[in-house]
């Protein structure tokens, strides 16, 4: 069973980002990058289903700048055999990103496509879904168990008011939630691994894909600066300001 | 020597999510429980720390001094605790093995050591032999089918608690005072004659215990003797040590770096007399000696390590590295203290750990005195 994973470069989770002055988004420069917290679980649960012997190939592909290959090489140390960049210097786009992962996936014809439900820098939650769409393949979102057995897989998912049990048949689509795994690290011996596993590149136009934005942004605001809290004096102090102050209780 | 620099950021960075995530959350818990917990350090494990320093031949990383420093200042931005554990085997735990072991002795220890499935330990320290290690008055016979037997008694040994391989240091040669009449032994635990007392109880660095070594007619085989050669184990440990005092040194500046981190933190939070404690010059100071010291201790190390990585003599470099490391550690732990103010001295936000964690440093390895003489010494005799 082949397992693709598509991965994002993104901003660290650990960076606080700042809003550039002419509100255009926010400020990359210098800043540290990382793979999308939600597609490293995807790679480590492709990677668990490679070694309990379910998958037998993991393939890890990122769309964007050459720059790219890095967050791909840390994807090959964690356990994915070969990894594909298609690079663009757009900004790539949920659905050019979902029509070029689906080119890709004509020509890989993987069983099983682990997303991450969504990326920490836009917080779309779309391109699983776009793809799923595109490829006619069954999806399973926000999975938070994942068992791959005799050409299904059971998808527990995490919904409001609790957990929802459901089976698709493979070729299937899961994107994943936080719950799924807990990532492992990547050792030196496997970084040093990492180097030697082959990584194809493929630019839009071979795959037939128009990368140009479709959407424009138009300005990026930080988050209101939180004021600082105060002390009451009593309960009814407390009601008051939530009823007249806060407008939260009536 | 960087090897490549790709691989070391790639290394870094999960070096980083290892202390974000794991490390740091679990700090309390390491001192309430005075015990690095298992799964941190089959983190540890995975991260590969155990076997940094050890050849790649050897199942280990085999990291340049360089590449090594760069891992340990990373590493350290957390708890003493967790590097002693998870990575002792990556210096003393295992450099006496490498400097001058045997094929066997290698083949024997350093796989394991570097998976961490073994933990090395490193007995050199006597009761009347501190500073003065050559004082040293463990003694190993040899008795008549060419094996040793052992009779001394060690102190202050980190993870002798807890150790399964023990580099011990012994006289052979009686008539010899000096460094010269000392042999190392590897001895693994579970020998007859080799035991070892509970954690002794000691300000910090709760999670590393510290403890004894008995050796009471302690029969070891002719080839547990290092490199099989008597009378040169005091330049074995002294050619471990001198790579350790950079090690140790990188191991100092990390605390330093998360100290100041967490310091910055709460300068910008804290408010009195109407705003953040930051805004008041002097805190600034206090940040900036401490951000200058620490950037210039790490350009020290690291110009130490390429030295020693080109293969140059860096005695007197690594010497003038664990003195100022060390004291530049403890310099920041206390305005740290201070800018924390009561916080910094209650329990409640990691800084006294840390202020008690880090003064050790300024002890073992070789006293701040002793790295001063040393210095002066070697600047007499024209090393300059
Ligand atoms: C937490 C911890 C872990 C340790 N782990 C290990 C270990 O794993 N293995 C091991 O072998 N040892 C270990 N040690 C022992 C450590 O290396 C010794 O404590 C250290 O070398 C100092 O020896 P001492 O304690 O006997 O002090 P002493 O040598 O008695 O020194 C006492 C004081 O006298 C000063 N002094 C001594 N001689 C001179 C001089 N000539 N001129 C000026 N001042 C002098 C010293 O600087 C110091 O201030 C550890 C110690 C500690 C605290």
């Amino acid at each position: 069973m082949k397992v693709l994973v598509p991965i994002k470069r993104v901003v660290d989770a650990n960076v606080k980002v700042r809003v550039k002055p002419d509100n255009s988004g926010v400020d990359l420069n210098n800043v540290k990058m990382a793979v999308n917290p939600f597609c490293e679980i995807a790679i480590e649960e492709a990677v668990r289903l490679k070694e309990a012997g379910t998958a037998s190939e993991v393939i890890a592909v990122a769309i964007g700048a050459s720059v790219c290959a890095e967050q791909l090489r840390t994807c090959l140390a964690l356990g994915a055999d070969r990894a594909i960049l298609i690079e663009t210097d757009e900004d790539a786009q949920p659905l050019a990103i979902a029509k070029a992962l689906a080119a890709i996936q004509e020509k890989e014809s993987a069983d099983l496509v682990i997303f991450g439900k969504q990326s920490i820098d836009a917080d779309n939650s779309q391109t699983g879904q776009m793809f799923a769409a595109l490829t006619g393949m069954a999806q399973a979102t926000f999975a938070s168990e994942l068992t791959v057995a005799d050409g299904k897989a059971t998808v527990v998912r995490e919904i409001d008011g609790g957990l929802q049990t459901i089976e698709v048949t493979l070729p299937a689509v899961v994107t994943t939630d936080l719950r799924l795994n807990e990532p492992r690290y990547a050792s030196l011996p496997n970084i040093m691994k990492a180097k030697k596993k082959p990584m194809d590149t493929h630019s839009p136009a071979d795959l037939g894909v128009d990368m140009a934005p479709t959407q424009e942004i138009l300005s990026v605001e930080p988050p209101a600066e939180r004021q600082a809290g105060i002390t009451v004096e009593s309960v009814d102090e407390l009601v008051d300001k939530l009823r007249n102050e806060a407008k939260v209780i009536s | 020597m960087i090897t490549d620099p790709e691989q070391m950021s790639a290394l870094l960075d999960a070096i980083r999510r290892f202390v974000i995530d794991v490390a740091i959350p679990n700090e309390d818990r390491v001192e309430a429980e005075d015990e690095v917990p298992p799964e941190v350090v089959a983190a540890m494990r995975e991260l590969g720390t155990f076997g940094w320093s050890i050849p790649a031949e050897y199942g280990g990383s085999g990291l340049t001094s360089e590449e090594l420093a760069l891992a340990f200042i990373e590493l350290t931005r957390c708890s003493v605790a967790y590097r002693v554990i998870g990575a002792q085997n990556a210096g003393i735990g295992s450099e006496c093995i490498i400097r001058d072991g045997t094929q066997e002795q290698k083949q024997r220890y350093l796989p394991r050591l570097a998976a961490g499935e073994l933990l090395g330990c490193l007995a050199l320290t006597e009761p009347d032999a501190g500073s003065d290690a050559t004082a040293l008055q463990t003694r190993a016979v040899k008795t008549p089918n060419g094996g040793y037997v052992l009779n001394g008694h060690k102190h202050y040994i980190t993870l002798a608690p807890i150790a399964d391989v023990f580099t011990v240091l012994a006289r052979t040669d009686d008539r010899d005072r000096g460094g010269s009449g000392i042999s190392a032994f590897v001895i693994e635990r579970g020998t007859s004659g080799l035991t070892t007392s509970g954690s002794t109880p000691k300000m910090g660095q709760e999670g590393a215990p510290i403890g004894e070594v008995f050796l009471e007619d302690c029969r070891v085989p002719a080839d547990a003797l290092i490199g099989g050669k008597e009378g040169v184990g005091f330049s074995t440990v002294m050619k471990a040590l001198n790579k350790q005092r950079i090690n140790l040194s990188a191991l100092s500046t990390g605390p330093a770096i998360r100290m100041l981190d967490e310091a910055i933190a709460y300068a910008n939070e804290r408010q009195q007399f109407g705003q953040p404690i930051g805004d008041y010059q002097l805190v600034q100071a206090m940040l900036a000696e401490s951000k200058v010291e620490i950037e210039a201790a790490r350009a020290l190390i690291l110009e130490t390590a390429r030295k020693r990585d080109r293969g140059e003599d860096v005695t007197l470099d690594v010497s003038m590295c664990k003195y100022y490391s060390t004291e530049m550690c403890f310099r920041v732990a206390d305005r740290v203290v201070q800018i924390f103010g009561g916080r910094g001295y209650t329990k409640f936000r990691g800084i006294e750990r840390f202020f008690r964690d880090v003064r050790a440093f300024r002890i073992y390895e070789g006293t701040s005195q002793i790295h001063l003489l040393n210095i002066g010494k070697r600047l007499l005799a024209g090393q300059n």
